[in-house]
């Protein structure tokens, strides 16, 4: 018994020490808060960076220490350097709030976060108590901005799916008969594809075969590509993640199925998984707010950094964290934010300000962003098709 | 101290040590001292190092390897999260609300507990661990794919989602779980039910049943001839150990506001977490259980602090875990222990 | 029919996979009896190493293969050494059972530093593309019939090297014994790391062939196959090698068949359950021997 308390006391020194090792850090960023002359904005980020979802936590916390790097260069906000901190929330809720309460303790002035669905609502939760400004990247689900100090960059669930199915209902796609695989253990996935199911049936499609996977089964679909091609889909819609899809789309070239593949916002990257053979993703349709090719300098020079500084192209994720840097910027020089302000009066300007702006030439939307007052963007999505290994604009 | 038994006096440190960090903590809470990431903490410390408690009883005192925890955490957090939604609208107020939702928690998974018992008990060492992982991964299978909602025209449950008509509900949205629950779980109840946990389960192991259950661990075979009830004291702690992650259950549903049933909640992998808390503690030491699982859930939280070396937090975390399971379990490094510290510790020795 | 045909097929050949993997884990189990939870962890590595020889350095399928099993085999031996050795004689095998554990943790996370989360596209080290029945409406991948094949080459080198010869024989009294075969002069502490070299050699030969299936590389790649396979051993009988391959060639079959007949959402929890019947009715697995009680 005495031997095991030693063995728990030395790892009750080694967290202990730890704490130490916080507090020294927290100390001179507070007092260097209330310094005034040389004040700094500080802006907290959270997302998965260990654990399978860590590729989306990684690229925005990369995406937005690029932003932050050139807002401070260019002579900050309003005057404001920017601090910035990104923890990490292993896509796990509680974890999430852990984060966000150390972000507090670090004087975390405004949230970007979390990446993932299902801990951003549960963070929402916190800031809505604190009343802290939220804006999620990539938070998709309806209720990551359920309150009013939560907005988004991306566009949510609903508006995805119901987008998908009309855009399919007004094109040349309309007659096709549907196949579905969706993840049925993500929020991102079930929403996206609910909402796709009622407006397809409220457009008239036909879904001829619907089938789903979970994250511990997400290796092999064959089973489902066979039920899809026997009941003779030849449209396949593909709510997921590109990680997953690109897994299927080499499943059914070995099986010699070939339908035309329909995804949304998270097939982006597909082209970008390393090594992988693109041309098996020719002719993949998809609804994305990004486009890593596209030629005008906003993207080149993110598209160059982003590369530059992790050694891969930069998907949606990255390029809406990378936005959401400047929407604030944007924001909080319109309602002249300052760093003396209380978290909650900032957030109150930020607010306001989130339900006039009108931000163009960003990366995620081809033309302007505007936010209703509920938190969510007005933004057209564009529907691309993967052509020679690029995305090129569809009609 | 000295008229107290020993086991009792076993239990009033543990006790002590337990209100003694209430105290502490609610202490600097109100002096202004703590930072609200430790106090984000508390909760979760506490319902882990219930959940590890627990479970000891399976693995420490029944001697059975259980890796199916996780399972009744999951069954104990949706049928009280369900009842929460369900009745957060109505006019009953939150603390006999939350009062009920603890003891649906704790007896649904005390009912789910005694039904995997009974097939599962007849099994032995790594081929019982096996099955109640399944079991457990059942469970949050299925939880993850069922539908249920209220509607006009009635309750509806299924395993593919469907339109509500007119005024409606979802309560159970499939892989999105249950929205709104109410964030019941504070921390003296949670404080409040790690206690009960500790006197239930003290009184048990030092009671006849106890060394029952003891006495199966040892030599299931001596056991049952001296007419223990083999069957009967399997099933007991079994079901009481499932009864109480139940109950953890339902303060982590209580905890966040959405409960979803996916891996990094209600997984193997979170059974296994709780099971490092156990043995990391001591196999068959409650107080053990208790340090361990506050140290072990403290432990990734406060490498937050490293600054740039935080990147890399996990990574130390299971260079930690390795180390000190060396450390605490290895023959050599109990041999090296023995001499170092035999000459200061010889009069305080336990057997 | 032919429906049916075809999902089976597609279940031997996520089954095979199982298999190659669970006749590592079934090995360090029957010798060591321990659960080497870091198996699926090795098999990742093992992926990392044919993918780096592969792909960045350019060998040819073979020698990246070599290097990857030379890579693993130093891995297993390094781990057993520093976390699982120390605990041998440890008044619990649980303790081995959470370094394990721990050790998991460690792989995963040391390759999300090296190789990073951004997923890798695996080249399959198989280039047979497979054959055709019934006019092209049946299809065996070549990928498929290799694991198959190369899952009864090792079976059975592994039957043969275990009876045949002294260090096999050595591995069999181990199992059997630990006690006793110390007393026949057997070294144990060299024995046990044979069979980690071994088990983990056949890591990264059932990395290649599992990320040449299922073409996508990540840190987290080998968790859930690695658990699977883990079933698949004791579905077949932990312990036992021909057992190992029976079970996950059945786990397989059983998962793809619920998958396209059942439900896709609730195939896990289906291949749970047949696992449990499967315990209930056989209590140590398919292929297991019957436990001895001893009085």
């Amino acid at each position: 018994m005495k031997k095991r308390l030693a063995a728990l006391a030395m790892t009750a020194v080694m967290s202990v020490g730890a704490l130490a090792g916080c507090g020294t850090e927290g100390t001179p960023a507070t007092t260097g808060g209330e310094g005034g002359s040389s004040a700094t904005l500080k802006i907290g980020g959270i997302g998965p960076t260990t654990g399978p979802a860590a590729i989306y936590g990684s690229d925005v916390r990369d995406a937005i220490s690029i932003a932050v790097d050139e807002i401070n260069a260019a002579g900050g906000i309003n005057g404001m350097q920017i601090e910035y901190k990104f923890e990490d929330d292993e896509h796990n809720a509680e974890k999430s709030v852990n984060a966000y309460n150390s972000l507090k303790d670090w004087g975390m002035q405004m949230l970007i976060g979390s990446v993932t669905s299902g801990p951003c609502i549960a963070v929402s939760e916190k800031s809505k108590e604190d009343n802290m400004f939220q804006l999620t990247p990539s938070g998709t689900a309806v209720q990551c901005v359920q309150y009013d100090n939560a907005f988004r960059v991306c566009f949510s669930d609903p508006n995805q799916g119901a987008a998908s199915a009309q855009y399919i209902a007004d094109g040349a796609l309309k007659d096709k008969a549907i196949g579905i695989i969706y993840d049925s253990s993500t929020e991102y996935s079930t929403g996206i594809h609910d909402s796709f199911v009622s407006k397809a049936g409220e457009l008239g499609l036909t879904i001829v075969s619907d089938q789903s996977f979970t994250a511990d089964s997400a290796t092999d679909f064959t089973a489902q590509l066979q039920s899809v091609q026997g009941a003779g889909a030849d449209l396949l819609f593909l709510p997921i993640y590109y990680t997953e899809a690109s897994l299927i789309l080499q499943q059914s070239d070995t099986m010699g199925y070939k339908p035309i593949y329909f995804g949304v916002d998270g097939m982006d990257g597909i082209l970008e998984v390393e090594n992988f053979d693109t041309s098996l993703a020719e002719g993949v349709y998809l609804l994305t707010p990004f486009s890593a090719t596209a030629e005008d300098e906003l993207t080149k020079n993110f598209v160059t950094k982003f590369q530059e500084k992790t050694g891969h192209v930069p998907n949606q994720f990255g390029a809406d964290a990378y936005d959401a840097v400047y929407i604030i910027k944007k924001v909080a020089e319109e309602q002249g934010i300052t760093a003396d302000m209380s978290i909650s009066d900032m957030c109150d300007k930020m607010k306001a300000g989130m339900a006039t702006v009108t931000i163009d030439n960003v990366l995620t939307s081809p033309t302007t962003i505007t936010w209703t007052a509920d938190g969510e963007p007005n933004k057209d999505p564009r529907a691309v098709i993967i052509q020679n290994g690029v995305y090129v604009l569809a009609e | 101290m000295g008229k107290l038994k020993k086991t009792t006096k076993q239990e009033l440190i543990t006790c002590g040590i337990v209100v003694l960090f209430y105290i502490v903590i609610t202490i600097l809470d109100k002096t202004g001292n703590l930072k609200s990431h430790t106090k984000g903490l508390l909760v979760p410390i506490c319902y882990y190092a219930t959940a590890a408690v627990s479970l000891n009883l399976v693995v420490g005192f029944l001697g059975d390897l259980s890796l199916g925890h996780a399972g009744f955490m999951c069954v104990g957090a949706f049928s009280s999260a369900l009842f929460s939604v369900a009745m957060k609208e109505s006019t009953m107020p939150a603390g006999l609300r939350f009062f009920i939702a603890l003891l649906i928690g704790t007896a649904v998974a005390a009912l789910f507990g005694f039904l995997i018992g009974i097939p599962v008990l007849r099994l032995n060492g790594d081929y019982l661990a096996i099955v109640t992982l399944a079991f457990g991964e059942i469970i949050k299978n299925i939880l993850a794919a069922i539908y249920l909602g209220k509607d006009e025209a009635g309750v509806h449950i299924s395993l593919k989602s469907f339109p509500l008509q007119g005024e409606g509900k979802m309560l159970i949205n499939g892989a999105m779980g249950i929205q709104g629950v109410p964030t019941d779980s504070k921390f003296l109840i949670a404080m409040l039910v790690l206690l009960i946990t500790l006197l239930v389960i003290y009184h048990m192991v030092n009671s006849r049943t106890g060394r029952a259950i003891m006495s199966i661990r040892d030599n299931r075979i001596a056991a049952e001839s001296i007419g223990i009830d083999i069957t009967k004291y399997k099933m007991l702690a079994f079901t009481v150990s499932a009864a109480i992650a139940g109950t953890v259950g339902v303060l982590f549903a209580h905890n966040t506001s959405t409960l979803t049933a996916a891996s990094t909640y209600f997984g193997y992998n979170v059974s296994i977490m709780i099971l490092v808390y156990v043995v990391l503690g001591g196999i068959g030491s409650i107080r053990g259980s208790v340090i361990a699982a506050a140290l072990l859930y403290a432990l990734p939280e406060m490498l937050r602090g490293l600054g740039n070396l935080s990147n890399y937090r996990m990574l130390i975390y299971s260079v930690i875990l390795i180390a000190v399971m060396l450390w605490n379990w290895a023959p050599a490094a109990r041999a090296w222990r023995e001499r170092v510290f035999k000459s200061k510790n010889k009069q305080k020795q336990e057997s | 029919m032919l429906d049916f045909l075809n999902t089976f097929i597609s279940g031997i050949s996520l089954g095979s996979i199982y298999a190659i993997i669970a006749l590592g884990y079934t090995m360090v189990y029957g010798i060591a009896k321990m659960l080497n939870f870091a198996h699926g962890d090795v098999i990742m590595v093992g992926g990392y190493l044919v993918y780096t020889g592969m792909i960045s350095w350019g060998f040819n399928p073979l020698l990246a293969i070599l290097f990857a099993m030379v890579g693993c085999t130093i891995l297993g031996i390094l781990t057993e050494r520093i976390a699982y050795k120390p605990l041998r004689g440890a008044t619990s095998n649980l303790a081995v059972l959470i370094t394990a554990i721990g050790m998991s943790y460690f792989l995963q996370n040391i390759s999300l530093q090296i190789f990073t989360a951004n997923p890798k596209s695996f080249t399959s080290v198989v280039k047979w593309e497979g054959i055709s029945l019934a006019d092209g409406q049946l299809k065996i991948q070549g990928v498929t019939i290799i694991t198959i094949l190369t899952g009864a080459v090792i079976l059975l080198a592994l039957q043969l090297f275990i009876n045949k010869t002294k260090a096999g024989q050595a591995m069999l009294a181990v199992s059997e014994d630990k006690g006793a075969a110390t007393l026949m002069g057997i070294d144990v502490n060299k024995t046990i790391s044979l069979t980690f070299a071994i088990g983990s050699g056949l890591a990264a030969i059932a990395g290649a062939l599992l990320c040449s299936a299922y073409p996508v590389l990540t840190p987290y790649t080998g968790a859930m196959p690695g658990i699977k396979a883990f079933v698949a051993a004791v579905l077949g009988g932990i312990g036992s090698i021909p057992g190992a391959m029976i079970g996950g060639l059945l786990l397989g079959v059983a998962e793809s068949l619920s998958k396209r007949f059942i439900s896709t959402q609730l195939a896990d929890a289906i291949v749970f359950t047949i696992l449990i019947i499967v315990l209930l009715v056989r209590p140590t697995g398919l292929m297991g021997r019957k436990l001895q009680e001893k009085v």
